[in-house]
């Protein structure tokens, strides 16, 4: 933090800094999302670049108090471009002992800790396992604590309200948030106006009570005197000029599939099961009827794509999004899409695997079943999305390749990418790219039609779909020849066959823009990452290179097929690191592809990486090059 | 009579029809080539969708779109196809392992959701193309590769499955019997929402004879009920005549008229728009051995159907709303940066 002194007006310290990470973290029942996303919408819309971390259970509500039932966010909010959403918080606010116990590690070593002092009662501390009261043995000493007794001062603040002191009780966070607010100078009317919205008509008295209680923190913040200094950040300046927005992975996804279906003419139509953390993106085609969007909620997960494929046989653009389970589920279905050739977009928001794993925190340790988890060879085109504002262009780019390519498209999303927010340039609607599409006409009777005719350029295969007159044809499963489709056993064949699956993916590569690494063209390292790396990965290399290390970054989008030109690239660096969310499997590909001895720095927590931790890496290469 | 002036020939495929010799499926594909005939169907908005079997091989015989998928999952694509263009004639072929095994689940979601969806369930009560084993609607105790002492399973009755998940049409028919199941293709076809037709089917490789007990020529009059809407549930052989009668427990029991007092006006009186299935379900569940087989229309009501309701969401949202795409995009709470 760089901080200059100013003197408020109020007669205490205002102090501007460039950024500040702040974490909530308490019980899944306290509101701790909600609390975290109202600060995130009000820097938004203050002007800050801000990025969030949402980090919960999965249990809906586990067992109140205990530590499985922890639920935070964290929000950075800042006056220049930032990339994560921070490594370690300036403030954390802990609602109880066991949201203290989880997340006290994290907290900067002269960080303020917000306490909530009514659940600190020695039943409270049972149940997050502290064998002393954490207030009173001197643990947290080294940190600047601040002690609110937040259920106190939440009733004090409700005498009048007609509410019950449960519903009171629930109004706690606001309090919280009021002292942030106060804390880091945020304007209360969004957050006034958003509780109005959220509830004014139909619960006119907790509107009340929750507004009430937001301005009684801030107004205790600044009466109180817990805080010598509050602080300001002023709007980011380093943004490129235009209109913005705050937007999450998951629903910039959603209008990157639907501005592309305007632009290709063709309704989305998609089948899907719910499935944590993609099922947001149900939930968010499914309000977009008005453009035209068909949802489907199928019994499971096959049924969803096949829906899809379905939908896209005749002539729509089909969609299926899902996350890792639900991919395994999908893929003898993409190998009939794979097979038929027809255009086929499958969203696959990763989380942490195998088997059910952990379904709420982040992972990307779907690459390989993205590439090769289905029977025969079997290629797909293979995307990702690297940040929430990314996810937009992400499912635009897999739209425009499957319809243009007659291709299934694997987008990579995950839950990193998917709950994070950040501010995004809306786009205008006008500029974006045309994406054609031309159905085929039928022949004349008498005439045998081909549906496997071909595009000598993309290799892509008529897309003839039902209801063209003099269109009739067959496809399915079966290899078959080429014109007319039909099935074929001949060995020679087959193998053509299958160089032309593989042919076709690999063509995509020649319409690729050349890389543009961050940093230079050469140099001592090139960090080579791939989805939602790139926010730590984009941090690290920045700030190394403010340094003076002679560091670069590539954070791919394309996976498969990869950009032609990433050799020739990766050879002009002494050493290249792999960060993945995951044992090493982009690594593995580059490393067989391109026989070179690329670096992999493999974490699978769950969590994604820290900026600290890509750097300190790098730093190791670095010395050995040296060395 | 044909309006498209296209005949039986007109749907036939130029693709060798690969059936084993003497396979039932040869008697049903004439008979859905002679039903689109006459129904007047045209050959490019009509399309025939299949998961895997010996059954799903139909489309590519079809001079229709065809889609050969993957196994069980027919119904789903199919939804697919029916959400994407509602105009289309979808027919799915399906057989009792691809429909009732592997795809399950699939049948039943799309019978209970009323998707626009034609169903043949061709039932063999084997495992055709993997050779001989047994299926979900073998009879308990059947000996085959993968059950040498018997198997120790319950069959399904797919008319009875079908009843429970909701369907609204449900029929049955027989390969060889080309008067009933011409008709029977016609009645699927004028039904608005979903429906699923049995057809019972002679694998003559792996399960010969398996329905001779009541189609043989010299039994079927007596063995074979022939439900007809608005007339007595009776078949008829030799001028004795034998009907359905509900007990007291509301059970079907076999009578002869004419017998103990026994007349015409006692027997059921088939309905087949009735709202509760329950009768339609327990003249399914009767025994094979002991009762008459049922064959002809089991349900035939009118329910609105999945795609309909679906598009109509989307077309009021659309004619609700002026939010154009930059709208959308723009959402609500923005800044500018100059």
């Amino acid at each position: 933090m760089t901080d200059t002194s100013v003197q408020s007006a109020a007669n205490n310290d205002v102090r501007e800094v460039d950024q500040v990470v702040i974490r909530f973290a308490g019980d899944s029942g306290d509101g701790m999302q909600l609390t975290g996303g109202e600060l995130t919408r009000t820097s938004a819309i203050m002007g800050n670049d801000l990025a969030t971390f949402p980090d919960f259970p999965a249990e809906i509500r586990a067992p109140a108090g205990t530590i499985p039932g922890v639920s935070a966010f964290q929000v950075r909010f800042s006056n220049f471009d930032i990339h994560t959403p921070g490594d370690s918080p300036d403030v954390l606010v802990a609602m109880n002992p066991a949201a203290l116990k989880v997340h006290i590690g994290q907290l900067k070593s002269d960080g303020i800790l917000i306490v909530n002092t009514a659940k600190f009662r020695a039943t409270d501390l049972k149940k997050a396992k502290y064998d002393s009261n954490p207030l009173e043995d001197g643990s947290i000493d080294g940190y600047r604590v601040i002690q609110v007794d937040l259920e106190k001062l939440t009733r004090g603040a409700l005498e009048e309200s007609p509410l019950d002191t449960r519903s009171k009780d629930r109004c706690k966070n606001m309090f919280a948030l009021g002292i942030l607010y106060w804390l880091y100078n945020r304007d209360l009317e969004p957050t006034l106006k958003y509780l109005d919205e959220k509830f004014g008509a139909k619960k006119p008295d907790v509107a009340a009570a929750n507004k009430d209680v937001v301005k009684a923190g801030y107004n205790y913040a600044d009466i109180s005197g817990i805080f010598q200094t509050s602080y300001k950040v002023q709007p980011a300046t380093f943004m490129q000029p235009g209109r913005y927005r705050n937007i999450m992975g998951n629903q910039s996804l959603c209008l990157g599939l639907v501005a592309a279906s305007r632009q290709a003419d063709l309704p989305i139509m998609l089948g899907s099961y719910p499935i944590t953390p993609a099922s947001d993106i149900l939930h968010q085609l499914s309000t977009y009827k008005s453009h035209g969007v068909v949802t489907f909620q199928a019994e499971d997960e096959i049924a969803a794509v096949c829906a899809a494929i379905g939908a896209s046989y005749a002539g729509k653009l089909g969609v299926t999004s899902t996350s890792g389970p639900g991919l395994a589920l999908k893929s003898e279905a993409i190998g009939l899409a794979v097979m038929t050739e027809l255009p086929l977009v499958i969203v696959d928001v990763q989380r942490a695997g195998p088997s059910t794993g952990m379904p709420t925190k982040t992972e990307q340790a779907d690459l390989l079943q993205a590439m090769y988890g289905r029977n025969g060879e079997c290629p797909c085109v293979v995307l990702c999305a690297r940040t929430p504002a990314d996810a937009f262009e992400a499912a635009y780019e897999a739209v425009r390749i499957a319809v243009r390519h007659m291709i299934p498209v694997i987008l990579l999303s995950d839950g990193y990418v998917a709950n994070g927010a950040e501010p995004w340039r809306i786009p205008d609607a006008d500029q974006l790219p045309a994406i054609d599409v031309k159905f085929a006409e039928g022949v004349p009777d008498g005439t045998r039609f081909e549906p496997y005719a071909r595009d000598p350029e993309t290799l892509a295969r008529a897309w003839a779909i039902p209801g063209t007159e003099g269109g009739t044809h067959r496809i399915g499963g079966l290899e078959k020849s080429e014109p007319y489709g039909d099935i074929s056993y001949d060995p020679e064949n087959h193998e053509r066959m299958t160089e032309m699956r593989a042919a076709k993916v690999q063509r995509i590569a020649d319409e690729l823009p050349p890389l543009e690494p961050l940093g230079g063209e050469e140099g001592d390292v090139l960090v080579l990452g791939w989805g939602g790396t790139a926010g730590a990965i984009t941090a690290a290399v920045s700030r190394m290179r403010a340094d003076g290390k002679n560091v670069s970054s590539i954070c791919l989008r394309h996976l498969n097929p990869l950009p032609n030109d990433l050799g020739d690239v990766m050879k002009r660096f002494k050493r290249v690191l792999i960060p993945e969310l995951n044992g090493g499997q982009l690594a593995l590909l580059v490393r067989a592809r391109y026989l070179i001895d690329a670096y992999s720095f493999a974490k699978v927590q769950g969590l994604p990486f820290s900026s600290d931790e890509i750097m300190a890496k790098v730093e190791e290469l670095l010395a050995e090059n040296d060395g | 009579m044909s309006t498209t002036g296209l005949t039986k020939k007109d749907f036939k495929s130029d693709q060798d029809v690969r059936w084993c010799p003497g396979c039932g499926d040869y008697g049903i594909l004439n008979a859905v080539q002679t039903a689109f005939a006459k129904l007047g169907k045209k050959r490019h908005e009509t399309v025939v969708i299949s998961g895997i079997g010996c059954s799903s091989r139909f489309p590519y015989y079809m001079d229709t779109y065809g889609f050969h998928t993957i196994h069980g999952r027919a119904p789903a694509l199919a939804t697919g196809v029916k959400l994407a263009n509602p105009d289309l004639d979808v027919w799915v072929v399906t057989g009792d392992g691809d429909g009732l095994s592997i795809g399950g689940n699939h049948l039943i979601h799309a019978l209970r959701r009323n998707v626009g969806l034609k169903i043949m369930l061709f039932n063999n009560r084997i495992y055709g193309l993997t050779k001989g084993q047994y299926s979900p609607t073998s009879e308990k105790g059947k000996m085959t590769k993968s059950t040498p002492l018997g198997s120790i399973e319950e069959p399904f009755s797919p008319i009875a499955l079908a009843l429970g998940a909701g369907a609204s049409f449900v029929g049955r028919s027989v390969d060889v019997f080309v008067d009933h199941l011409v008709p029977m293709i016609e009645r699927m076809d004028q039904a608005e929402g979903s429906a699923l037709l049995e057809i019972y089917q002679n694998c003559n490789i792996f399960n010969d004879g398996a329905f001779k007990s009541f189609t043989d020529k010299d039994v079927r009059d007596e063995r074979v009920l022939r439900m007809e809407h608005g007339k007595p549930l009776m078949c008829e052989k030799d001028g004795v005549q034998r009907g359905i009668r509900l007990d007291s427990n509301l059970q079907p029991e076999l009578v002869t008229v004419g017998e103990n007092g026994i007349a015409i006006d006692d027997l059921v009186i088939w309905d087949e728009k009735r709202p509760n299935p329950a009768i339609a379900t327990a003249l399914a569940r009767m025994s094979e051995a002991e009762m008459p087989v049922p064959i002809g229309v089991f349900r035939d009501v009118a329910r609105p159907t999945f795609e309909t309701g679906v598009l109509n969401q989307v077309a009021v949202a659309k004619e609700r709303s002026t939010q154009s795409l930059q709208d959308l995009l723009t959402g609500g709470e923005t800044w500018q940066v100059d």
